[in-house]
């Protein structure tokens, strides 16, 4: 299908973008545009029907990456450079998989980590505009039948997923967003608080105000001696959306776990945390028993629904094997 | 019949010969066939020709790769206006009105046409039930009701929004099972009928219709039930007895299905992506009530067909009306929903398989009942393999077609088949297993029926065993860690088919140079070059000198791209052509050459000669220019197989087939359920190959559709609303580059001594062993047997933890 006309203005500042960003309304809504891969999918499907776009890639500066206090990532850094960055492969294992395991070489070229965190769920059902046209009464009124790629946490309402994969990643690294341009100036909010359950009607599933523009994406700098790992879990190797994704991060005193940081992504409506599993490696020896157990802490109190039971043995296997590869690496 | 008076009127006269059979490299022998007077003598075997059994690259792979190669969605005409189907939101409807006045008036807007006549459906017996309604009942999500024309695609996209359609929603039902309910939502209020399309499909007339229920059709003429199955039972050492499961695989070619209408006052000129020119051109003559003789299908290049892409269908006969109303040539192109929702499928199933066997593996009885649902269309049948596959005294095949609110079935690539043999090659390695018997002797015993394809398995079976290492399979869940490696066989069996009203011509100009017709296709499988081969031997040139013409209805008539018959069907032919436009070539040179006899006369490395003086011999180009002939053309048409057919007509069926033998390995991970297939070893057949490189191209796609259908292709339907949810190629998962197993490809040479080229087909037969050779592996791997396709990771560790 081909699009609604719509105007499209290259910002200069970060104020300017703001500032236009502001202007949104329901009826004439003003969207930014980073890498333009979600956006223009939702658009073409007939999903998003922006009166303008205002173009964050001619804004300057906001795709820088700097090592030198932990890490920032300017929110136009694409997918492919944190990958590829060695500084941040060295430090940051856990990410740079995470970026380079997303999508596919292409989208990683053009996809930044702003419009990654900001992109909406994969659910087939919020991807056809049938469910947000005609049959969206009835869709209001009933979850998603089909729901084979959906919650099995949290999902007693709402099912969908947040999609981002690298999402998953630096929640684990407890990094944060920094969002300019609101009423109050500019802020930083941890990533952890801010996803919000993925909705069908609403124009982001985080904590963004209408005017504000991410700038930055800020990762704290790591304990001495961390280990990360990072899992993908996709039917298919060429690229695909995970079944679950699993991110550890872990600091360790020769075998003893000092500290870990477990973040699971795609089994629950936002990224969620084994917090269960985390309590029991910390201040134990890490061996395959004890992965085991925290695997399966990590799966206890899932409530699969019809069609997904088969994402929670999989998400118990995807903790242990990261678990035990983050320990090794 | 009128047909069959006419063919014994047409038939040639014969002269007896002895001719060569056999598999090339096996033990050859003669047998005596009666061939008409006049074709040429027999080709030897490959490794003695010059192009003919040469694996050129395609003549049209540069145009290709160059994207200078031009599709029917890369037509552009002048004044050309794009078109946008409107389609109904509904599962189920009536529609009551349709306001087309506020597209009309969008500026831009050339023209709006209504839908009267549905095709791609099944129809009413008795149109009666729905004789009061003004127009088609909507059966499916996704089904057409009307189209815009307009001077850009996205005026069209925004006129189609416009038109008002008033719907009375009924009640749906799209799940296979539920369809089969006595209280299901009744799809069409009566019997119907679904006729089969050049690509295979549809069912017989006047079959029992209850509910959504069709059946039961026990098959093509041949699969009517012998014995006795309850005796055959009762006689058997061992009964296998199982339940299997195959979904919904929709069609994802390349190029979506489209046309281009070019409506003029002195005629029809519609270019299509089509796996057939003339359906397309007999279609339109029948619709809009046009001769033939005015209409013209041109299709250079088809961007993929696997058994949809016939006829007109809706989308065309929107886009032809819309041509005559705008007065202007109209594009249309499915998008890509449109193409997974409306464009034709292949029918998931649920198969009941019973087989008895003695201890030595002697077959006693084949029983199978099966349910398929090809939404508003019929023809969700399981093939014929049970009943030719392995003969046995008791056989009874029950199918039955089900009804449900969701896109129409096509033929797809070996339709039927696939289904089918998945479990009845599953139901044999459990056999083999319950016997105690390694799979391939019991293939052995029972793959016995006196076919060529039965002794092209035989050696198959020898030869990929051997490039495999069949003798390295352990027993079943051999491996300690949570990755499970196991390998697996499973054979294929696939009709052979021919249309014998081809007809090729063969020009030779007054220069020297060599032209091809023929109305047929190339949907990507090579039929250019292949014709060029053909007959660029009889010339003693290369192919890349001959003009090859195809692709387009004034040629004359060429066969579908189905039934993998173009090749069996043209090249036979094109020989004959090709042969006698040499002959007289021949005749007409002899003059420069001391009037040689022309029987003398030679053509060779672009020479001709006189046999006897080979230093004599000057290049045909001046020759020809010497001798200053008018231009020769010769018209030869495909005449029956030298020993008949088993079912002679338009398409005619061999009693022999196409086997294919292939072997899979594959990694289990058992702990996500992820299958990786990670190499396939295919031994195949085609009778004699014209390109061998080609042919293993078609065999390679067939293996990498045969992955994907077997690990993760899924139609996703939501009940409540109807609607396919997985209408992309993003979510509708497809084999990847990564998931492409290592492939090797073992083609024999088999001379069947039926025809003057004795190819055969190749692309169904390669596509139909996959699935099933693969869930053998995965039983090997983990000694669990797989049931359910497709064997994703919820399917996998439901079977495995059941
Ligand atoms: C084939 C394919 C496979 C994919 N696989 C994966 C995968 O495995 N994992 C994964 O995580 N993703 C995957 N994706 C999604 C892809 O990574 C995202 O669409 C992409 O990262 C979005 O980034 P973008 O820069 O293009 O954002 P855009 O499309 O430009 O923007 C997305 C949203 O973010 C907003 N936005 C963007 N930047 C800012 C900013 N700085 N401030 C405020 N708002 C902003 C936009 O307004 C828009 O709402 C896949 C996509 C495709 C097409």
């Amino acid at each position: 299908m081909a699009m609604n006309s719509f105007e499209w203005v290259d910002a200069t500042t970060v104020e300017q973008a703001a500032g236009m960003l502001a202007e949104s309304t329901e009826q004439r809504p003003v969207i930014a545009k980073a890498g333009g891969i979600d956006l223009l999918d939702l658009m073409k499907e007939g999903i998003l029907a922006p009166m303008r776009l205002v173009n964050l890639k001619t804004i300057r500066g906001l795709d820088e990456i700097d090592t030198e206090n932990g890490l920032s990532l300017g929110a136009l850094v694409t997918l492919d450079r944190i990958d590829s960055d060695p500084q941040v492969r060295a430090r940051y294992l856990a990410l740079s998989d995470a970026a380079g395991h997303a999508a596919t070489p292409q989208v990683r070229n053009a996809a930044t980590i702003g419009g990654n965190l900001l992109q909406r769920p994969r659910c087939w059902y919020f991807r056809h505009d049938h469910f947000h046209g005609e049959g969206a009464d009835e869709m209001g009124s009933r979850g998603a039948d089909e729901n084979q790629h959906h919650a099995i946490f949290d999902n007693d309402k709402n099912a969908m997923v947040q999609a981002s994969t690298p999402a998953t990643a630096l929640v684990a690294y407890d990094a944060s967003a920094e969002l300019a341009g609101g009423a109050n100036g500019s802020r930083v909010v941890k990533l952890s608080d801010f996803f919000l359950p993925p909705e069908m009607q609403r124009a982001h599933d985080a904590r963004i105000e209408t005017g504000e523009v991410m700038t930055r994406v800020i990762v704290p700098p790591l304990n001495a001696g961390a280990k990360a790992a990072y899992r993908k879990q996709t039917e298919r190797d060429s690229y695909d959306w995970p079944i679950c994704d699993v991110a550890v991060v872990l600091t360790m005193e020769g075998q003893t776990v000092q500290n870990a940081s477990i973040v699971m992504g795609w089994v629950a409506p936002t990224p969620r945390r084994a917090a269960e599993s985390e309590r029991l490696l910390i201040g134990n020896r890490l061996t395959d028993d004890l992965a085991r157990q925290a695997a399966r802490a990590a799966v206890a109190g899932a409530t699969p629904l019809a069609k997904n039971s088969y994402k929670v043995p999989v998400l118990e296997t995807v903790v242990r094997r990261t678990i035990l590869a983050a320990a090794a690496g | 019949m009128a047909t069959e008076n006419q063919a014994r009127a047409d038939r040639p006269s014969l002269r007896s010969q002895s001719l060569l059979y056999g598999i090339v490299g096996q033990e050859m022998r003669q047998v005596t066939r009666q061939v008409p007077d006049d074709e040429p003598p027999q080709l030897p075997v490959n490794a003695e020709l010059r192009s003919i059994g040469k694996s050129i690259p395609r003549l049209d792979a540069v145009q290709k790769v160059t994207g200078a190669a031009k599709y029917t969605f890369d037509v552009q005409l002048p004044g050309m206006l794009y078109a946008r189907q409107i389609v109904c939101p509904w599962p189920h409807a009536r529609v009551i009105s349709i306001d087309t006045s506020a597209a009309e008036r969008h500026p831009g807007v050339r023209a709006v046409h209504v839908l009267e006549t549905l095709l791609q459906s099944a129809r009413l017996r008795d149109p009666e039930a729905e004789a009061r309604n003004k127009y088609p009942t909507v059966r499916f999500a996704g089904q057409t009701v009307a189209a815009v024309a307009a001077e850009t695609q996205r005026i069209a996209d925004q006129a189609a929004k416009l038109v008002k359609v008033e719907y009375e929603r009924l009640p749906h039902v799209t799940d296979l099972d539920a369809a089969m309910d006595d209280e299901a939502p009744i799809v069409f209020p009566g019997p119907v009928e679904q006729p089969s399309t050049a690509g295979g499909g549809g069912a017989p007339e006047g079959l029992p219709q209850k509910g959504n229920v069709r059946g039961p059709n026990f098959g093509m003429p041949g699969m009517t039930p012998t014995g006795d199955i309850d005796q055959g039972l009762a006689e058997a050492d061992v009964i296998v007895e199982t339940e299997y499961r195959t979904q919904v695989q929709t069609h994802v070619p390349m190029e979506t299905h489209g046309i281009v209408a070019d409506w003029q006052d002195d005629g029809l000129t519609i270019y299509a992506s089509t796996q057939h020119t003339h359906s397309v051109r007999d279609e339109a003559a029948e619709y809009f009530d046009l001769p033939k003789s005015k209409i013209r299908v041109i299709s250079d290049f088809t961007g993929g067909g696997f058994g949809a892409k016939y006829g007109i269908n809706n989308f065309g006969l929107l886009a032809i009306h819309l041509s005559q109303k705008a007065g202007a040539p109209v594009r249309m192109m499915l998008d890509r929903r449109e193409e997974h929702v409306s464009a034709g499928n292949r029918p998931n199933s649920l198969q009941r398989v019973r087989i008895g066997a003695k201890q030595d593996g002697t077959l006693t009885a084949i029983d199978v009942i099966s349910w398929g649902s090809g939404g508003i269309a019929g023809g969700a049948g399981i093939g014929f393999c049970f009943n030719a596959l392995y003969p046995c005294p008791n056989m009874r095949t029950e199918q039955y077609d089900v009804f449900t609110n969701a896109g129409p079935c096509a033929a797809f690539r070996a339709p039927g088949q696939v289904q089918g043999i998945f479990s009845l090659e599953q139901a044999m390695d459990e056999l083999a297993d319950r016997l105690q018997l390694d799979p391939l002797i019991l293939r052995d015993r029972i793959d016995t029926k006196p076919t060529d394809d039965m002794l092209a398995r035989a050696h198959e079976r020898k030869v990929a065993a051997e490039r495999f290492g069949w003798s390295r399979r352990r027993p079943p869940n051999a491996d300690a860690g949570p990755i499970k490696r196991g390998i697996g066989m499973a054979q294929a069996q696939w009709v052979y088919v021919v249309s014998p009203p081809t007809t090729v011509e063969v020009r030779v100009a007054d220069d020297g140079s060599v032209s091809v017709y023929n109305s047929t296709q190339d949907v990507g499988t090579g039929t250019r070059t292949v014709l060029a081969q053909v007959v660029a031997e009889e010339f003693g040139l290369n192919a890349e000198d001959i003009g090859v013409f195809i692709g387009d209805t004034r040629f004359p008539w060429g066969p579908p791209s189905g039934g993998s018959r173009v090749t069996a069907s043209v090249t036979a032919p094109a020989r004959n052509a090709a042969y006698a436009a040499a002959r007289d070539l021949a005749a007409r040179l002899a003059p420069l050459f001391d009037d040689a006899d022309p029987d003398d006369i030679f053509f060779a490395d672009g020479k001709v000669g006189v046999r006897g003086k080979e230093g004599a011999a000057r290049p045909l180009k001046d020759a020809a220019k010497e001798a200053k002939f008018g231009e020769i053309s010769k018209l030869a048409k495909r005449h029956d197989d030298y020993e008949g057919f088993a079912v002679p007509g338009e398409l005619s069926i061999s009693r022999h087939g196409l086997g294919g033998v292939q072997f899979a390995e594959v990694a289990v991970d058992v702990e996500t359920g992820v299958v990786k297939v990670e190499r396939i070893v295919a031994a195949s057949d085609c009778g004699r190959p014209i390109n061998p490189k080609l042919v293993e191209s078609q065999v390679i796609g067939g293996i990498i559709q045969g992955v994907s259908y077997a690990i993760y292709e899924d139609r996703i339907m939501d009940a409540a609303s109807g609607h396919q949810l997985n209408a992309n190629v993003d979510q509708y998962k497809m084999v990847g580059s990564r998931e492409t197993p290592a492939i090797e490809v073992l083609l024999m040479e088999q001379i069947g001594a039926q025809s003057s080229t004795d190819a055969r087909g190749i692309a169904e037969a390669s596509n139909v062993a996959t699935s099933a050779a693969i869930a053998n592996a995965f039983y090997n791997a983990t000694g669990k047997r797989i049931r359910t396709l497709p064997m994703n990771p919820a399917n996998v560790l439901a079977t495995l933890s059941a």
